[in-house]
This record gives structure tokens, sequence and C-alpha cells, in this order.
């Protein structure tokens, strides 16, 4: 029998002339590592590659052996693509059998190097087999650790796990939040019975299957439905469900996570399915996020294939990916197939292959009387059975040319008899089931090991989740309907939806024989001098690998799983991981279930960043937050600062300006005549009740009891363990109203800490807050100028007798009404003028209309850093960092012990180790070379010669070069600093410089205060 | 994700709207000033860490911006129930019973 008898066109040698769901009238050309090739619409990649007869698809991870396509679904371990017409396009780990064919797609093997077909790492491999072990990598490569990131660049390279564009990906993905009442995940026979039937009750059905159309197992069966092919009962029910209106149904959609509380995420592949960059106007993939009141699985099983010698040779293949590829796609991989088997089921295989008029050269069965339907079928053909026997090893490099088949004892455990070897291009096997049952694992569920179907079933859980089908061990087509049926039917009354009877079509009644529990073909040599049995193809793991690791002493199956790497995969084990865990219970003397299971996390697939991101990338990463003068900002040339989410001006650099000249001129301009902040930023909150003050006196730990109205004052918040962590000015508006200031960054912060206080510990108090932060626009006018510019423009009488430090007003500011109060955070004449936000970018304006004489000049926060240091003001979170109390910052003045009420802070800094005299205290510090400015977090110690490790006395929190005094200032930590005044404390630097330094009072400009109280 | 009923909205919302606070029912002593420091040090920094029913203070950050408690199973998070500051819970692990 020659094959081209039964191919199609020169190119597709494997491709049958009729049959399967493709269309032969549209041929598409795709590109496979640099080569074209042709297949049809309803191809995978991975069907295409089979059909054009493409044997090797990879190569190995650690002996880089080569590998070819084994599966048909998301279980594929070894055909791990690179695809992408275009840099821009990559997209790394693709599975060829779930990545539909389209015209012009470019995909290629993610490992080899040079090539697949050449790959210098197979004789390394070759060579290195028997050095590589278990634990290989961590035994050799991790030492010296220095060298570790060097080892895994040539590591990766050489195994290749597929690679990240550097281009920016040009399609758009989105992500949609969802809710239904049912949602069915897998659309065969199970979930297409299940969304049926709640349908017909009238719940709201989402239906998700990975796969570019609905049915499932269906797809690629023989089997018959009321008499039809059972693909035509597929078709009527899609086309019923297509009727509601409150049924989604989802091909092509992967439902990757399944997380508490029956929240579901789901890849949608849209575009990326037919074209290598979305048409416009369309997302490329889509993330639906689904809260489901009932979750249905129906996700099926995956076919175990056995464990023999060599058995990752390319032509090696799961017998119902065979299947698949024959009936769907219309693609026999090969010529001459011997089928091993330890069940009925995979009977079917040998029958498709022959009937599609190729030669089936045995069946080998494991068992030693197999009958039944399948069996009788194969034998009516004259098919050769051969029992009781295993294939033990296969022939062949780059693809199988030969069998060795040898007689099992009735364990399955030992070769009992001669070998007989047998010319064969294509072995598939069948060692049973395993459910599907990943998603059934995120949210905790521990599997339960079922000895009747030889696999796992989903455990017990919390989530309002059913199963239906293959899920369960129920294999058979009329059990898989059955049960979708009656989990649709217990949705809808836990709904309490009225049941719809539904009719289920006819199957096929079939006799089968039990099933053998074979996991492990044995060999005529131990299975450490045995060629390779692979248990995990994707990273290598062998059955040796498996007992050696048992032998090494590692017990629990999760141990030596992380020994090993099985299961570590892009694919997580789907294929291999139950028959490594029959080989570690065996080779431990133990059952399966006793040597436990392995739990799956999501994601069931690898996600792409770009589905994950969603519109969350570029602009609308993160929100942005602007003050009303922004786009003044921008016009003049600000260089910003991210404040929290704000965009704050950082400074305004002019012409050919550097940042320091920039700062230097702002600096000296507002102490000369007047400058001007954007302080919008700063955290506004509204406190009213007739309780404030006393609820002001609890959080702050200054006194509030006796500011009158119309004054403001600076206070200090605290946790309970008395370290400061956010301060501002509050002003009394009104006997029950003040208004209070905190941090740009701490807004949120202190708001949530002073309603968990209100709400939880004190709800007595009569007190209510509103932030009011983007309710008004503050600019700070400061600089000996600040009055006369004020007084321009301004209603109010802002004289110094009439309006004092610390006091506020009320007045007309450009015409708008404005709260204008006089503090100061530069030690400056010092006005706050806030309007309404609205108002703000025309006061602001209007300011410097009015301004020009005075040399009004804008300043950003970097020169307001300099201008308060000069000050020796804090900064909450720059010269403070949860670790201080405020008498470590020399602010005593700011703290009222003797309150009534115990304030916040209050014990807590009383505590034993708060009171030590040699705490870390923030001081001024001078260095004694003025031009050298202290790198900030430079770590201070008293004598530069000690030996190293030197013992470290505390930390430069804020430095900067100070125009106005025209030297370096610095403010740090200095245990027992406060102490310590005039006493030298030095810097060693990492460039090996040493800087000394002088403890001195942090107020370096202006010790008492003159020039802000005139 | 936790889908979570606000006890003062009276709706489930998503978690993204909550922001959890902490173990619940650790009230600040009336009277800090007599406490000792292993009483204050007790107060501030000692915390459950159980596995299974764990009593949460929680607030619904993007909504109402109230405070309430849930009892939640740490284990299967599960969500047992919700009630507001003040109640008491009426899920307890057996530990505490």
């Amino acid at each position: 029998m020659t094959s081209s008898s039964h191919t199609h066109g020169s190119q597709q040698s494997n491709r049958l002339q009729d049959g399967g769901r493709i269309d032969r009238s549209k041929t598409l050309t795709f590109t496979y590592n640099g080569k074209q090739y042709k297949g049809y619409a309803g191809d995978t990649l991975a069907s295409a590659l089979l059909a054009n007869g493409v044997d090797i698809v990879g190569r190995s991870f650690k002996y880089s052996r080569p590998r070819g396509i084994v599966a048909a679904g998301a279980e594929e371990p070894n055909a791990i693509m690179q695809v992408g017409a275009t840099e821009a396009t990559q997209i790394p780990n693709v599975r060829a059998t779930q990545q539909s064919l389209y015209d012009g797609l470019v995909a290629g093997t993610t490992n080899g190097w040079p090539s697949v077909e050449t790959d210098l790492m197979e004789y390394v491999g070759k060579v290195g087999g028997k050095m590589m072990p278990p634990g290989f990598y961590y035994k050799t490569f991790m030492f010296p650790q220095s060298m570790w990131e060097t080892y895994e660049t040539y590591i990766r390279k050489a195994a290749g796990l597929g690679r990240a564009p550097k281009e920016r990906d040009p399609d758009s993905y989105d992500k949609m939040n969802q809710h239904c009442d049912v949602m069915i995940v897998g659309a065969g026979p199970a979930g297409l019975a299940a969304a049926l039937t709640a349908a017909l009750a009238g719940a709201r059905v989402i239906i998700a299957d990975e796969q570019s159309e609905f049915g499932g197992s269906l797809l690629s069966s023989t089997e018959t439905l009321d008499g039809k092919p059972a693909s035509e009962w597929v078709t009527d029910v899609v086309k019923e469900l297509a009727t509601f209106d409150d049924v989604m149904m989802l091909p092509n959609s992967q439902v990757n996570g399944y997380h508490d509380h029956n929240f579901l995420t789901i890849q949608q592949h849209c575009t990326d399915q037919f074209a290598d960059r979305a048409p416009n106007g369309q997302v490329a993939q889509r993330l639906h996020r689904v809260r489901a009141k009932w979750v249905i699985l129906a996700t099926g099983a995956h076919e175990r294939p056995l464990v023999f010698g060599n058995n990752d040779v390319p032509g090696c293949m799961v017998a119902n990916a065979v299947s698949t590829y024959i009936n769907r796609y219309g693609v026999v991989p090969g010529n001459d197939l011997v089928l091993m088997t330890s069940n009925d089921n995979a009977y079917r295989t040998a029958l498709d292959w022959h009937d599609a008029g190729r030669n089936v050269v045995a069946i080998v069965d494991s068992r030693k009387n197999p009958q039944g339907t399948l069996v009788d079928a194969a034998r009516e053909r004259g098919i050769t059975i051969m029992v009781g026997s295993g294939v033990i090893d296969v022939q062949g490099g780059k693809r199988v040319t030969g069998v060795s088949i040898a007689p099992l004892n009735d364990a399955g455990d030992e070769v009992a008899g001669s070998i007989v070897k047998m010319k064969a291009d294509t072995v598939a096997s069948s060692g049973g089931w395993s459910p599907v049952i990943h998603l059934s694992c995120h949210t905790g569920a521990r599997p339960v090991w079922n000895d009747d179907i030889l696999g796992f079933t989903p455990g017990a859980t919390v989530q309002k989740q059913l199963t239906a089908g293959a899920i369960n061990g129920s294999f058979s087509t009329a059990q898989a309907l059955l049960e979708g049926l009656s989990a649709a039917q217990d949705a809808v009354q836990l709904l309490g939806l009225t049941e719809v009877e539904v009719a289920l079509p006819v199957t096929e009644e079939i006799t089968e024989s039990k099933a053998m529990a074979l996991f492990h073909i044995p060999h005529t040599k131990p299975t450490a001098k045995a060629p390779k049995q692979f248990v995990d193809y994707q990273n290598d793991v062998t059955a040796a690998g498996i007992e050696l690791a048992c032998r090494e002493g590692f017990e629990s199956i999760e141990h030596v799983k992380r020994y090993t790497a099985m299961g570590f995969g892009t694919d997580q084990g789907k294929l291999g991981n139950i028959n490594g865990m029959a080989i570690a219970a065996k080779t431990l003397n133990q059952t399966i279930p006793q040597t436990g299971t392995t739990i799956f996390r999501p994601n069931y697939t690898p996600v792409t960043f770009g589905a994950i991101a969603g519109r969350d990338c570029g602009a609308l990463f993160d929100p942005e937050r602007y003050t009303a003068m922004h786009s003044w900002h921008v016009e003049h040339g600000a260089k910003f600062e991210d404040v929290g989410l704000w965009k704050r001006p950082w400074y305004y650099p002019k012409a050919n300006e550097t940042m320091q000249d920039a700062l230097n001129r702002e600096c000296v301009a507002t102490r000369e005549s007047v400058g001007i902040l954007d302080a919008s930023t700063l955290g506004k909150i509204d406190i009213q009740g007739k309780d404030a003050r006393e609820f002001l006196g609890r959080v702050y730990s200054n006194a509030w009891a006796k500011l009158p109205i119309g004054k403001c004052r600076y206070g200090l918040m605290c946790g309970e363990d008395g370290m400061v962590f956010d301060d501002g000015v509050t002003s009394c508006l009104g006997e029950n109203h003040f208004l209070m200031t905190t941090t740009s960054g701490g807004a949120a912060h202190v708001l949530e800490w002073l309603e968990i206080y209100h709400q939880t510990e004190w709800p007595e108090l009569e007190v209510y807050f509103t932030t009011v932060t983007d309710h008004w626009a503050t600019m700070t006018i400061s600089g000996p100028n600040s009055r006369k510019l004020l007084e321009k423009i301004t209603d109010g009488d802002v004289s110094k007798d009439s309006m004092g430090f610390m006091d506020w007003k009320t007045m007309k500011v450009a015409g708008i009404p404005a709260r204008v109060f006089r503090i100061s955070f530069t030690g400056e004449l010092s006005f706050e003028i806030n309007v309404q936000a609205n108002y703000g970018l025309h006061v602001w304006k209007a300011l410097f209309e009015h301004g020009e004489e005075f040399n009004l000049t804008p300043y950003g926060t970097e020169t307001m850093h300099i201008l308060r240091a000069e000050k020796g003001f804090i900064i909450a979170g720059q010269d403070t960092d949860g670790s201080v109390h405020p008498f470590d910052l020399g602010l005593s003045w700011a703290v009222a012990m003797k309150k009534p009420f115990s304030f916040i802070g209050k014990r807590g800094m009383q505590r034993e180790d708060c009171v030590r005299p040699d705490r870390k205290q923030l001081v001024g510090l001078k260095t004694i070379d003025p031009k050298v400015v202290l790198p900030e977090g430079a770590q201070g110690v008293l004598d530069p010669n000690a030996p190293i490790p030197m013992p470290m006395v505390g930390h430069v929190t804020s430095s900067y070069w100070s125009a106005n005094l025209n030297r370096s200032i610095a403010m740090g930590f200095v245990k027992g600093g406060l102490e310590k005044m005039g006493e030298k404390v030095f810097y060693p630097l990492a460039d090996g410089r040493v800087i000394e330094a002088e403890i001195c009072n942090p107020v370096f400009l202006d010790p008492k205060g003159e020039r802000q109280h005139v | 994700m936790f889908h979570i009923y606000c006890p003062h909205c009276c709706e489930y919302r998503e978690e993204e709207e909550f922001h959890a606070s902490g173990q619940a029912h650790i009230p600040r002593p009336l009277d800090p000033d007599a406490c000792t420091d292993q009483e204050w040090g007790e107060y501030m920094y000692f915390r459950k860490n159980p596995r299974g029913i764990h009593h949460e203070l929680w607030v619904h950050a993007a909504g109402c911006r109230k405070f309430f408690n849930i009892t939640r199973d740490t284990q299967t998070y599960e969500i047992k129930e919700v009630y507001k500051i003040g109640e008491q819970p009426s899920v307890v692990a057996n530990s505490d019973q």
C-alpha cells in the first residue's frame, strides 16, 4: 500500500481525499520555520503540519531530543510555537493544537539551536544523559551562585521557552465583566446537553469552549446520535442555543481560571484565530470576567499515553489524538500504525486508521483476554491483536521506524517472553483517560482517586459547582449527555427556575471489557538502564528519574515534582502527571492515593499579557490626576513629578537651564521677591459636627481645644505606636467646622484613618468627614512681596495687623470668592489662596498679570523641598519612615501630653523603647566642605576608621544645594543626635569618598522666624 | 476574587470596591495610659492567624465608606456572614466557643 493513493495534492501527503470538518475549497498558505506550506480552512496549525508530513516540532528541554506532535488539544506538550508574522505581533507559547490555521500564519519552533532538524544540544544530551539526572540543574548550575544568571541565559537559549516581542503590540485587547445564572465550561456532549437544558428553563447561560467550534469529542467521533453522525446533533443544538437571547456562546474561549465565589476568567481568542493582526475596530483577544451563580464543569478528559522506551520519538502519539486528526481534520499522520492499549476504547483509533485505508500493523493489548464491541470490530477487519503484550521500546531517531513488542506478566510489571520486532512509523498508545479536573482544583478542592476509572475526579468543594460527563469519569457519550442534563436540572432547581423536559438523543450501545491499570511498560532492562521512558515530555522527566528521586528520599509527590520538575512546564503536566504519580507510587510501594495528588492552579493554559492588561496600558495604565492649572504648567515648560497619582510641577526650566540652575533661580526669586506654587494636591478633608474639635484632639498629638475661628494650626498625626505618619495644617472655619490638610500622597489613607476611628471606636462622637481635595484649587504665594501682590487683586484686608500669621479669611481674589490662609512652608511671608477649582486657572493667571513687577516666579516641588529644608521643616514620608515619633523629630512642642483624652500615639510613644536616649534623632547636617552635597540615604558613622561593618548611627533624609545660603544643607538621623550638636559625623560612600559633616540645628535660615512675621 | 455583601448598601459587590482592614473585634483599651507595655504591645501587634473561621474588618471603600465585619473561612475563602460594627458574630470557630 502506498500513501500517494490516499493523498490530495502534492504537498499534503497525509491528507485524506475526503472526510473531516475542513473546507478543501479554501486553501490556506502558512509559513513554518521559514518554509511555506498549505492547509485548509478548519485546520489547526498542528493538523496542517501533520498533513504536510512535518514530524519534528521542537527539541526537548534537557536532552534536546527531537519531538513531534503527540496530542490534539490543550494537553499538547511538544508543539509549542512562536507565532507572529512581524516582530510586533509575536506570541510565544502557542500550542499548535489550539491555534486555528489562517492564511499568512507565520509560526516557528521555540527551541532548537541552530535548528530543530540539526540541534547541537542533542549531542550534549546524548553524551550527557547519564550525567543529567533529576535535580541536575540545581546540582550543577547553581554553584557558584553568582554565575546562575549566566548559565540561565544559555540554558534558556538552548531549551527555548519562547520570547516576548521587542516591539509594541499594535492590537487592542479587551476585558468584559459578565454575570450569569449558569456558566458551563466545555461544549462537548455534557456541556451542550447542560446548556440546552438550562436555556430551556430560562436561565442566563454562558457556555465556553477552547475549540474553534462546539461539540468536543463529538467532532472527532464516528459515533452516531439518533442514528445520524453525532456532529449533526451538535449542529442542531448550537442552532437552537443561538435562538435564546440569554445564552452567550463563546467558542475559541479557554476558561483559564476558576476563582473564589464562582468568579471565572475566560480568555477569548477573537481575531488572533484568523489573522496576524486584528482588523480595524476589532480586538485580538478578550478576557471575560464572569461571576456565575452556578458553574457546571463539563471539561472532559485527556487520554493518558503509556510510558515505554523511546516513547518520545516523533510518531509516538496519544491514541485519541490520532483519531481526531483522521476524523476531524482528514489527516492520517503516518502509514503503519501500532496501537498499544490497556482498554477497549482506544481500539477506535485502529478502526479509524484502518478505515482511512492505511495499514494497522498490530493492536498490542496489555490484557490477556479483551472482549467487546470494538474488539470484535477490529477482529472483523482482520487486524492483528497481540494480547497480554506491550511495546517495550521503539526504534528511530527523527521518526519511529519500528517497535519491540514483548509479552507481559499478569501484573504488567515484567517482560514475560521474547521480543518481536515490527516495522511501523506510528505508535498510538492509551493508558486510559484522566478527567480534566484542573478548574475544580483552582479553588482549593483536593482531587479524589477513583479506582473504577483509574483516575482522579473532582473533590468536595464549597463553590456552587456541578460537574458532568468525563470529568466525573463518565466517559461514554450516553453518560455524558445524561449527566449534562441532570447537572443543569440541578442548577435550574437551585436557581428556583422551573425545569423543562429535554429529550436526549439515542446513543449506540456498546459493550466493553474492564481496562487494566497500567501506566509504565516494563523493559527487559531495569528502568535506569532501559531506553529513556518519558513521563513529562516538556521537562524531560523520565520514569528512571522519578524512581531515582524516590530512592534519594523524596517521598511526597510534591517534592518529587519539584526535584524532577515534573509538571512544571507550560502544559502543567496535563499528559504526564498521573503516569508520574503511578510510577512514584509503585517505587514507594504505595497506592496512588497514598502517594498523594498534585493540585492545579490557574491558569489552565498560558495567557497573553495582552489579555491580562486589556485596555489598561499606555496612557490608561494608571489614572493621572491633574490640578486645575495643569495646562498652564505644561505651556510653561514644567517638568513633572509623580506624587501618588498626581502630576505635580517639579521645576520650570528656562531655555538652557540645567535643573540646578532652575532651582537656584526659583529659590532666590522666592526669598528675594515672590514665588508661586500650585499646592492644589494637598489633601483636604472637611470636618463638621459638634464633636469635630474633640475628634481632632484625639487624632492629632497637639492641642485643639482652644483654636479660635479664623485661626490655623499645624498638626502632627501619629499611629497607635506613637510614630508620625502624616502632618498638615488644620483651620477652624466655624465652631463645629474645620478644614484639615494632609500630605498629597497621604490624603486617602488619612481619610480612612479618621473614618475607622469614628466608626469603630468612637461612634458616639458626632462628626462628619468629606474629602474636598479636588474641590479647591490652591496656590501659595510666598516671599517678601507676596502681600503687595495679593493686595493688588483682593478686596480683603491682608495687612499685618488685620491678618496675622496663622490667620485665615474669606475674601475675593481676582473677583473670585476665596479662602486665604496666612501659613508658610517656606518661612517667608506667605499666603495660600484657595478658590473653587473651576476658577483656579483664572486666578492663577490673574496673579501672573499682576505679578510681573515683582518678578513672580513659579516654582515646583523641588524648590518647595529646598525652601522648607532651609527652615528645617520636615516632610512626612521623607524625613519620617514609620519608625520615628515627634520627639525624635525635635517636635516636642507639637505633643500635648496633658490633654485629657489619651490621643492616638500617646501611649505608644511612651513605651520603653521610645524613651531611650540613644534613639535616632533628626538633626541638621552641615558638610565641612560647604560645596559638597551629601547623598540622601547615606549612612553616617562616628568613626570612619572603624573596622567594617562599621556601627551606623543614622541616614541622611533630606539634602540639597541651597542657593540662598550658598552652601549645602541636609537633615538626617543620628543616634542621640539632639545631644550631639557641634559634633562630627562621617558618611563613607560607595565610591570611596568619606564626607564629614557637623551636627547642627536643622533651621539653617532665619532661626528666629522673623521673615514670616512681617 | 470575593463577592461581598455590604450590610449597609444591602447588595453584593465585587471585592475591588472593598479594603480589608485586618482582624475585627480589637477594641482600643479605654484607658491606654493604664496599660502596661505588655498589654499595649498585645493590643498593638498580636493578631490571630487561624486556619478556618476568622472575623475580619472590611470597609466599602469605593462604595458607602462604611466599615463592617466579615466572618470568613481562611481555608475555603467562604464568607459565612457579614455584620455591622457593634454586632457580634453568630458563626464562631469551635476553639472560640
